[in-house]
């Protein structure tokens, strides 16, 4: 897998996981002039299990995704991808995804969505912190001793 | 045969507007909301997304409230909504290894590698009621003694003097937990104590209930999502049963982890795995007693047990049954219920099984008719031969 898109499945990924809230502050008040070639659709994803989590795989059930398709005024195509019904949130990630591919790795929007991730990453690790306060430790009883 | 009946319009316009009525009680006491639901009846919507299966909280929260709570009920919405939807393709299969881990026990090893993590767990309370949930407009999550069961005659208030509870304490103190805790069926594997799960040759795609009728015997794949979209007291009771010797397993829990894991899709289009987003689940490994043979030294085999959501009743209760339904793999007699694919696969869909149950109380009137007028001539011609009958009767007594 190249580096260019490896890139761009760690921002499809944070985007996924932003609020439509987050998703528009990044786009900011203004869209870009864009087409939509994909209109926000909502549909389902089969989502696979394996038996005992490394066997044989199996259907567990299927999950809402959103998608949608743009292209900016000025050439590149964006995606996104996402778990949920939100058309809105889908239509702005899909111009952020374009958006992302053609600025350097230095922009405001770029460091902006890195932001993002570590508000993500801190929210994850805050709630690793939560369950490890529940850590226990069991010692077992000698009956009889 | 059923017979079709007409009319009645008006009565069934009139029959969803009581039904509004009653959705909506009290119109003094608020309304609920669909986020407040999502947010604070989550195990509820777990339920509702995983016998509805289709995993999306905000629809599994409106189908409760659309519902009444019914849970069956707001399967059955699910499962309608979910057949107007295309389905854009199957994920890559989710690695629960990888799991963002929330709660992690295993009743096997008490020293396991990344420890025993409780999380958020009913196992350890009193069930005893905690009366300062009646009162409304308290600030935030509150733990410790309610001043309602402590002592305090006639108190009602937990803001009032006195109220000994304290704002949870124990969040951000400790380091993150490990970032991979390997699962514990994995750790005995390694000794080759555990039967091994590996995917068949060529990893093939998996039979989808959904799209294709099911014959039997069913294999595990089939067997597996029956039970992941099936009826969580159907399978409990088949579980319990398996447990009191209607099945002779004698289960120890592996493992049962609870977080969140990521859902990978690759879009036709792109041609790259997409991380869509993380759904929260319950996994749940049962360690069974042991089989081998001429050729395989006795070995741990396994139950598997996945849901949606935090679902642990469900995911054990699975897993129990999944093992009893090894029965055939393991040269066992599958002599009771939950040991047969067929009866287990055939009654565990809730919706089918309302369905069927609860459409008797349609009207019959053309089939009853039938059988009305069918015992009339049944009793009329015994009534007949009777009378006919008495004088040879002293007869056929000699």
């Amino acid at each position: 897998m190249t580096a260019p898109t490896i890139d761009r499945q760690r921002w499809m990924a944070i985007l996924a996981r932003a609020s439509r809230a987050e998703i528009a502050e990044l786009v900011g008040p203004e869209l870009p002039r864009h087409e939509l070639l994909k209109a926000p659709e909502t549909g389902t994803v089969m989502v696979e299990g394996r038996a005992g989590g490394a066997g044989r795989r199996f259907n567990l059930g299927e999950a809402t995704v959103t998608r949608c398709v743009v292209r900016l005024s000025d050439g590149p195509m964006g995606f996104s991808y996402a778990l949920g019904r939100d058309a809105r949130k889908a239509r702005l990630a899909a111009i952020l995804d374009a958006r992302l591919q053609r600025e350097e790795a230095t922009s405001p929007l770029h460091r902006a969505v890195s932001d993002l991730a570590a508000r993500q990453a801190a929210a994850h690790e805050l709630a690793s912190r939560k369950a490890a306060a529940t850590k226990v430790d069991f010692f077992t009883l000698v009956r009889g001793a | 045969m059923y017979v079709a009946v007409k009319g009645g319009e008006a009565a069934i316009l009139a029959t969803h507007e009581r039904v509004a009525e009653a959705r909506r009680g009290d119109a003094a006491v608020p309304e609920i909301s669909v986020a407040q639901i999502r947010e604070q009846q989550a195990l509820a919507c777990a339920r509702v997304m995983n016998e509805g299966s289709l995993y999306d909280a905000d629809l599994a929260a409106l189908a409760l409230k659309q519902a009444q709570g019914d849970v069956i009920e707001a399967a059955f919405l699910m499962r309608a909504y979910r057949t107007t939807l295309p389905r854009f393709g199957s994920s890559e299969p989710v690695d629960t290894a990888q799991m963002a881990i929330r709660r992690r026990v295993s009743a096997t090893y008490k020293d396991l590698p990344g420890g025993q993590v409780l999380g958020p767990t009913y196992d350890y309370t009193h069930r005893l009621f905690d009366f300062a949930l009646m009162d409304e407009g308290a600030p935030s999550v509150m733990v410790g003694p309610d001043p309602t069961i402590s002592g305090r005659e006639g108190a009602s208030s937990t803001t009032a003097a006195g109220d000994a509870r304290v704002e949870p304490e124990h969040d951000g103190l400790h380091a993150p937990l490990d970032a991979r805790m390997p699962r514990v069926p994995d750790i005995l594997g390694a000794e080759g104590l555990m039967e091994p799960e590996v995917a068949p040759e060529g990893d093939p795609r998996p039979f989808d209930l959904t799209r294709e009728p099911v014959s039997f015997p069913a294999d595990r794949d089939v067997r597996l999502q029956a039970m992941a979209r099936g009826d969580e007291g159907f399978l409990l009771g088949l579980g319990y049963s398996v447990q009191r010797g209607f099945g002779g397993n004698h289960p120890f829990v592996g493992e049962i982890r609870v977080g969140e894991v990521s859902v990978e899709f690759v879009p036709e289009e792109l041609g790259f795995a997409v991380d869509l987003g993380e759904i929260t689940l319950t996994e749940c490994q049962m360690v069974n007693q042991f089989a081998g043979s001429k050729d395989v030294p006795p070995q741990f085999t396994r139950g598997y047990g996945l849901a949606f959501g935090h679902s642990e009743r469900k995911a054990m209760s699975m897993s129990l049954v999944d093992r009893a339904l090894k029965a055939r793999e393991f040269g066992e007699a599958a002599e009771y219920p939950a040991q047969q694919d067929e009866f287990v696969l055939y009654h565990s869909d809730n919706v089918e099984a309302a369905g069927f149950v609860e459409h008797l109380k349609l009207p019959h009137y053309v089939d009853f008719q039938g059988e009305l007028e069918l015992i009339r001539r049944i009793r009329r011609e015994r009534e007949a031969r009777l009378a006919a009958e008495p004088e040879t009767l002293p007869e056929a007594a000699e």
